[in-house]
């Protein structure tokens, strides 16, 4: 009797999961779909509004599609559209992995200050023609905002190594990260001259609108080479959410995963950034809504995160060009204004909970 | 077979484990470590966990593959992680097995929580448990792994006493039926008497004493380290009990 009792008992638990993971299964395909739609609904608006039914016959069938047409889709809109997607993606990633290896909800390129960083980085391009890399090119401004984001995310990954290192600690150290970033970046505006304040306010501002298919290439294959690293790493990663003693007795290498996950975090982080300007809270927000709806497990949470990100980057672009007619509103203004509601109801759902 | 040789550790300039050498332990044994506050319990198991570094050495043999032979149950068990028991378990199998999930592995997941008797568990999420439940996921965590070495720092100390002696009960089970080490820190003396094959009293970050727990727990060492006037008397039944009179 009894072991008919534990059997019975024994199939509920491994039958309930996979029916979670189903439903799981399940998001991940909605989201999909959400993205794709999105990404349709971003192609057919802007100055000449074109019909969803239109533009999947251009996507489809480019030949037999209106010249004009084909070429405001294909040549304008697409790599805008798709940057817009990619950069909600690694920022959304980014984000998930950052609180992830600090054990941290709050944390995010943008809260802890790799954004501002990066922007800061970039004003001194755009300002002074600063190139903290020699080589850097036409790229310069988006070599100097990956600069200053990586030595970012290195600076707090050392200050979290320190013996009794919160995670209050290195909340508090983003914070102080942002200002002091943006009181660099004030200063740098105020020395430089006035076209350079213009380029820099609009590049803090983020925009899609200076995509071009090679940036795109090179944010795309920085996703396309993290995430299946980061998926490989799935169960380790996942099991530093319950908390560093706990996975280092699981006998996993922490700081060396933490080290290692950083890295790419950073990449993730400061691409996006560095090729479109700073776009806030979708690093924060973008895992939040993927953990509400799938959970911890990271082979749904990355997957999830992504395409929240990207769900959330392109709806803000259709945003940015219906909001004010004939005019295209920086994408950042309008992630920040779906964004900071989320983050502040985060912190006060409940105050135990946050950290 | 474990063997310890002169283990030490310490946070900055305080050493907090000094020339720690436990007598070799076999499989098929529990080894209850006790000791009164900061004695060096925690630290002792981190270092045999290989988690902390430190002087001396620590050496496993007769083992089937090192790295996965030993299973630590750290004593902090706090998770704000959005999982669910059964998940959670799963993950501690995951850092074994291998990375695709198998079939296999939600098996074990399962017979791990039916021999907690946590079944019923299976489906509440971590973050909402109580703090016994938690350690029964800590348990849980361990055996699942399969280890031939489980080490397990107080993991009963927020059970109830039910919960308590049916824990023990399964441990002492692993060990003698399966030819588990079990080394358990443990808070409860009358728990060491009741369920350890051996006993080790750290006191100051040193071994004090170590032998069978009736050897173990005499008025004089019990009084040296815990500052307590106890005797160990058998009861009407026979058993032995630990009699506590007072503190010194």
């Amino acid at each position: 009797m009894t072991d008919v009792h534990t059997k019975a008992l024994s199939l509920t638990g491994r039958d309930a999961y996979q029916a979670l993971s189903a439903r799981r299964w399940i998001v991940l395909l909605m989201l999909v779909v959400g993205v794709c739609i999105a990404l349709v609904g971003d192609l057919s608006t802007g100055p000449a509004s074109y019909s969803l039914g239109d533009v999947v016959r251009t996507l489809v069938l480019p030949a037999k599609a209106d010249a004009q047409m084909r070429v405001i889709v294909w040549s304008i809109r697409m790599p805008s559209a798709l940057m817009g997607v990619v950069v909600g993606m690694a920022l959304a990633i980014g984000g998930a992995q950052m609180q992830t290896i600090l054990n941290n909800p709050l944390a995010s390129p943008f809260t802890l200050g790799i954004s501002a960083g990066a922007s800061f980085g970039a004003a001194l391009a755009l300002a002074f023609g600063v190139a903290l890399i020699p080589v850097a090119g036409d790229y310069i401004v988006a070599a100097n905002a990956f600069v200053v984001a990586m030595a970012t995310a290195f600076l707090i990954h050392l200050a979290s190594l320190r013996r009794g290192a919160s995670i209050q600690m290195i909340v508090l150290l983003g914070i102080a990260l942002v200002f002091s970033f943006n009181t660099a970046l004030a200063i740098t505006q105020y020395f430089a001259a006035e076209q350079a304040v213009a380029a820099i306010v609009f590049w803090t501002m983020g925009s899609l609108t200076k995509a071009t298919w090679p940036k795109l290439a090179i944010t795309a294959i920085v996703v396309g080479v993290t995430l299946p690293v980061f998926l490989r790493r799935r169960w380790q990663l996942t099991a530093l959410r319950l908390g560093e003693a706990r996975a280092a007795s699981f006998g996993i290498p922490v700081r060396r995963l933490r080290l290692e996950t950083l890295i790419l975090v950073s990449l993730l982080s400061a691409i996006p950034v560095a090729f479109v300007g700073t776009i806030g809270f979708i690093g924060l927000v973008g895992p939040h809504i993927a953990r509400m709806m799938v959970g911890e497990d990271q082979r749904f949470l990355l997957p999830a995160s992504a395409l929240t990100g990207a769900l959330i980057m392109s709806s803000s672009s259709i945003l940015t060009k219906i909001l004010v007619p004939g005019a295209v509103l920086p994408i950042g203004i309008v992630t920040s204004a779906i964004g900071l509601p989320v983050f502040l109801y985060l912190i006060l759902r409940s105050g135990r909970d946050i950290w | 077979m474990l063997s310890t040789h002169h283990l030490g550790a310490s946070f900055g300039s305080r050493q907090v484990l000094r020339d720690v050498t436990l007598p070799p332990c076999h499989g098929g044994e529990v080894v209850a470590v006790i000791g009164p506050n900061a004695a060096g319990k925690s630290t002792l198991f981190r270092r045999l966990a290989a988690i902390l570094p430190g002087p001396g050495e620590c050496r496993l043999e007769g083992v089937r593959d090192p790295d996965r032979a030993v299973a630590y149950m750290p004593q902090d068990q706090t998770a704000s992680a959005v999982l669910t028991v059964f998940e959670s378990v799963l993950l501690a199998r995951k850092q074994v097995s291998g990375w695709r999930l198998e079939k296999s592995d939600l098996m074990a997941v399962d017979q791990a929580l039916a021999a907690l008797d946590m079944s019923d568990l299976a489906n509440e999420i971590l973050s909402e448990l109580s703090g016994g439940q938690r350690q029964l996921v800590g348990l849980a965590q361990c055996l699942v792994r399969e280890p031939q070495v489980l080490l397990l720092d107080e993991p009963t100390s927020a059970l109830d006493m039910h919960r308590q002696l049916e824990a023990m009960r399964q441990v002492r089970r692993l060990a003698h039926d399966d030819g588990m080490l079990v080394l358990i820190a443990l808070h409860h003396l009358d728990l060491a008497l009741k369920f350890a094959d051996k006993v080790a009293i750290l006191y100051d970050g040193t071994l004090h004493d170590f032998g069978t727990a009736a050897g173990v727990l005499t008025p004089e060492n019990l009084a040296a380290t815990f500052r307590i006037r106890a005797r160990v008397e058998s009861c009407s039944q026979g058993k032995p009990h630990l009699i506590v009179d007072d503190a010194i």
